[in-house]
């Protein structure tokens, strides 16, 4: 193969592979976005010196254990992220928990940031607290990828990462340059609690959340697998939480345990009676 | 359309910068210099520079001591843009008055993402 050239695939390993992706992540690949597959296995393809996906799918089949397939899968899932994502919309949800805050007294408010890629959604909302004086939330941040996760926790960021979206001055007082690298502080990578978890087949993380953060993840999904989340966003949402979808998404027509939310337009809240899915479920 | 000035000795820099810019609906003029800058500034001034730091016959932070100073009744947003990545230079930068600070090197992401948080894109 010619370095750099697109690795020739069958229909059928392109469908394996799609498959493997939607099976273990819920994730689908539409059919005019295939050119990903190929872009975001050549590193692997290089890797083991294999000439094609067809010869890929081919190891996959014959491997005894599950490796190659979690690195094929972690290689497609699309991390897009960066800081300060929808600026507006962390505001007005540090804004709703502030008010949060105000009703509930001493309890720790709880947050769940689902499908924090590589960390830097819930980084952003915990700065906000932080400047904003208020008490640190318990902020849950999970994700498929192990790899994510493993960036996330080492609160590391390349110099391209840094910049998009978080302004100079909070870059001066959240993050340290380590060579070529920045670093969040220890102090404000404490603050969050990474955890790996697989929205379409694990069950929501222990306790209830006063906001769920899901942003630009259910895009991926197909309605049956979106359904299913918004089941398990809702058994895990306390009363009166809310939930932040991406910019594109939305519950309507999707689920029926959420309706947008009319005091802070974007949002959602449940409608459910307190704990009933997660008491069936 | 939003006016940036794109100050940097190096041609390429600027064609970049430029290319970027347009993309991002940008009206773009070009400086070589602290001085040559000035000047521009002082005839219409731009809502945003993109300001190099070293440069010949006056620097990026010369240049914006001297803007400071022109007594311009509405200051353009700074923009650093410097291979100068350093935790100390992007201080002084912002303490002598820069609004953002961009290190080099740099894509249009970067680019669009720090003139969105100043304001102009």
């Amino acid at each position: 193969m010619i370095p750099g050239s697109t690795p020739i695939a069958s229909a059928g390993a392109m469908n394996m592979i799609a498959a493997l992706l939607e099976q273990r992540a819920g994730q689908q690949i539409a059919a005019n976005r295939t050119w990903r597959i190929e872009t975001a296995l050549k590193p692997i393809l290089r890797a083991r010196g294999l000439a094609s996906l067809d010869e890929l799918v081919a190891q996959l089949i014959a491997a005894r254990t599950g490796e190659l397939a979690d690195l094929v899968v972690d290689a497609l899932l699309n991390q897009e992220t960066s800081f300060f994502r929808d600026a507006a919309v962390l505001d007005m949800i540090v804004d709703a928990a502030a008010e949060m805050q105000a009703e509930i007294g001493t309890r720790r408010l709880r947050i769940w940031s689902a499908g924090c890629s590589t960390g830097q959604e819930p980084l952003s909302l915990a700065m906000l607290f932080s400047e904003r004086g208020l008490p640190d939330p318990e902020i849950v941040a999970t994700d498929v990828s192990p790899a994510a996760l493993a960036r996330a926790r080492s609160g590391r960021f390349s110099q391209f990462e840094i910049q998009r979206g978080l302004p100079v001055r909070r870059m001066m007082t959240w993050f340290d340059t380590v060579g070529a690298d920045w670093a969040a502080k220890p102090e404000l990578v404490r603050k969050l609690q990474f955890r790996q978890h697989n929205l379409t087949l694990d069950p929501a993380p222990a306790g209830m959340f006063d906001i769920i953060l899901c942003r630009n993840v259910m895009l991926y999904f197909s309605l049956a697998v979106r359904r299913k989340v918004f089941d398990s966003l809702a058994s895990a949402m306390r009363p009166g939480g809310l939930l932040a979808l991406g910019a594109g998404e939305t519950v309507i027509g999707q689920t029926d345990h959420f309706a947008p939310c009319e005091r802070y337009r974007g949002f959602y809240r449940p409608v459910d009676a307190p704990g009933t899915l997660r008491a069936a479920g | 359309m939003k006016t940036c000035l794109v100050v940097d000795d190096s041609k390429v820099i600027r064609k970049v910068a430029r290319h970027i810019l347009e993309t991002l609906d940008f009206e773009v003029r070009e400086a070589g210099d602290g001085r040559e800058a000035l000047d521009s500034c002082l005839q219409t001034p731009p809502d945003v520079i993109l300001l190099d730091w070293n440069m010949p016959v006056m620097s990026g932070m010369d240049f914006l001591r001297a803007l400071k100073d022109s007594g311009l009744p509405q200051r353009p947003k700074v923009v650093f843009c410097t291979t100068e990545n350093g935790m100390a230079y992007i201080r002084a930068a912002i303490e002598a008055g820069a609004d953002e600070y961009v290190m080099k090197p740099f894509d249009r992401e970067t680019l669009e993402s720090k003139l969105q948080i100043v304001g102009v894109a």
